[in-house]
């Protein structure tokens, strides 16, 4: 059973701006797909209907085999969005808290989960520490602690390293790509940069916009076990020249 | 040490220095006519004769700090308190401070109440947004001493009388910049915050208690300062028109028909320094509160 599924999913706007026209999507649970293409061409949006924080207009979406609302009151993915979304009056470890809260947990209960997701993201030792007493690359792995803190297998990311500097990102990527072998999650990855879609990603989709659409799914035949010096070989530039043939490819039609 | 007394006290005690200087410098001109018209026709008044009158009448029209200090300290009793009357009036200072600070609490209280519960309908339901924020701006724009004595007015028959009607006209000026603020706040919560919130299913309860209040108090914190100090003008302008005999505001009255100059800037002088301490209070109680909240000072509160 696929994790998300979409047929023919339409989303268009007020004024006829049409965001999505017929996304035909299938992805099964382990998968690490990114979805790459030019601003407006719909890629985040996607993101945020499989989240049921946008209504599509038409089609159909299935999330871990619900519709978006129901998976996203059963809990069952975590968001990463570009910014990292921190509560600046809360600690590290109380905004991790927080879902858990929300979903019903005592403080002393999540202790214990709390301190091993602070160690996925090499923050442990920083839980009692405010945002503002972090880094920007800090603060983003707080907030990916956060979306893995209860432990849902889908995770959708937004952008979540867009606004940081490359040696911080090239950090972050390396990190994961070892949490999602780790903990086997299905990740939904939306960036504008073609090697970090190839350094991550088992399948790329490729957007194009007006309409916004997935104008080709590469397969990443890259193996699951990557040091960051892959991306000098060339295996790994061949899939790069691919994705950016997609991209020029669905500009021009 | 040295640095903090140069670039500090140095600086703030010449300016204070000044300021009483040219204080002093202008009650010979302004006090001036009332040494002419007590002395003999053509009489020429040398100048030391002027500064020592202009510095020492009964009823000057501008009164000096030291006649100012000196009428605080007699009237700023204690054993006064309860005890002695002068014309059917209570003299003491500190009595009618804490009669306009009692009248300023509830007022603030009552607005502080109103303020937040009106933006909180203000923010949770479009009809109030549109129907009662018009209202809100149009109340401000009446002067508060027209609608004190129609509060005074109508409340008395309700059965309020005295403290009740001075803390609704105080309420009046004082709720105003709390809905404005609160209402600010409410709605100046980060969207990828409310967006978080949604992914994980919280409740709007859950939304407004741990997002958008905290998200609030750097707005309602400054403007439950001015809803203070406005609390306090309408606390006095309370007791003007209600035929209060206790208070800044009836004592400014008492003391302004008899000309007492000197008496009325002691009442100015309490109702400012009355002012000063809430205000300073309250900014302590903030403080407290930022740091509590992790917030690294003020600024970053406002972020």
């Amino acid at each position: 059973m696929s994790v998300v599924s979409a047929q023919g999913l339409s989303l268009t706007y007020p004024g006829n701006i049409e965001a999505l026209k017929n996304v035909d999507l299938s992805i099964e649970a382990g998968e690490f797909v990114s979805f790459i293409g030019p601003s407006g061409c719909g890629k985040t949006t996607l993101l945020r209907v499989v989240a049921d924080l946008e209504q599509p207009t038409g089609g159909t979406v299935l999330v871990t085999g619900q519709t978006p609302e129901q998976a996203r009151q059963a809990r069952a993915y975590g968001y990463v969005f570009q910014q990292p979304g921190l509560l600046p009056w809360r600690t590290v470890e109380g905004n991790i808290f927080l879902p858990l809260a929300l979903m019903g947990q005592k403080r002393g209960e999540a202790a214990g989960r709390i301190a091993d997701v602070l160690k996925m993201v090499e923050l442990d030792g920083f839980g009692s520490k405010f945002p503002w007493q972090l880094s920007g690359g800090m603060q983003q792995r707080a907030s990916i602690a956060r979306a893995l803190a209860f432990d849902a297998e889908l995770l959708l990311m937004d952008e979540p390293f867009g606004a940081l500097d490359e040696i911080v990102r090239d950090r972050l990527n390396e990190q994961l790509l070892e949490l999602w072998r780790a903990t086997q999650k299905t990740v939904l990855f939306v960036t504008h940069s073609i090697p970090e879609a190839v350094f991550l990603s088992t399948k790329i989709a490729v957007m194009s916009p007006r309409p916004g659409r997935i104008s080709k799914i590469i397969d990443n035949p890259l193996p699951a076990d990557r040091p960051l010096d892959v991306r000098e070989t060339t295996a790994f530039l061949d899939v790069a020249a691919e994705v950016r043939a997609a991209l020029r490819e669905g500009m021009d039609e | 040490m040295i640095r903090w007394l140069s670039q500090t006290v140095v600086p703030v005690v010449t300016i204070l220095v000044a300021l009483v200087a040219i204080w002093y410098a202008a009650a010979i001109p302004m006090n001036s006519a009332r040494t002419y018209m007590m002395a003999p026709d053509d009489a020429e008044i040398p100048f030391s004769e002027l500064v020592t009158d202009t510095w020492s009448q009964k009823k000057p029209q501008l009164p000096l700090p030291h006649q100012i200090v000196a009428e605080v300290k007699k009237q700023a009793t204690f054993s006064w308190i309860w005890k002695e009357k002068r014309r059917g009036y209570k003299r003491s200072l500190i009595y009618h401070t804490w009669v306009t600070l009692s009248s300023t609490l509830l007022g603030f209280a009552l607005g502080l109440v109103l303020g937040v519960s009106l933006s909180l309908a203000i923010v949770y339901s479009r009809v109030m947004d549109l129907s009662v924020m018009p209202w809100v701006i149009t109340s401000q724009t009446i002067p508060i001493i027209a609608i004190a004595p129609m509060i005074i007015v109508l409340m008395a028959p309700l059965g309020f009388t005295g403290l009740m009607p001075k803390g609704v006209i105080s309420m009046y000026l004082s709720y105003f910049p709390i809905v404005i603020g609160m209402t600010k706040g409410l709605r100046s919560s980060d969207p990828i915050l409310e967006d978080q919130m949604k992914t994980w299913s919280a409740t709007a309860f859950q939304t407004f208690w741990l997002l958008r209040l905290p998200s609030a108090l750097p707005f309602l914190f400054p403007a439950m300062k001015i809803g203070l100090a406005a609390a306090l003008v309408g606390a006095v302008v309370a007791e003007l028109p209600s035929g209060a005999r206790a208070g800044l505001g009836a004592r400014l009255l008492v003391f302004s028909y008899r000309s007492e100059t000197i008496p009325m800037w002691a009442n100015l002088i309490a109702a400012a320094i009355l002012a000063g301490l809430l205000v300073v209070s309250f900014s302590l109680l903030e403080r407290a509160l930022n740091r509590r909240l992790g917030f690294r000072n003020a600024a970053e509160a406002s972020s």
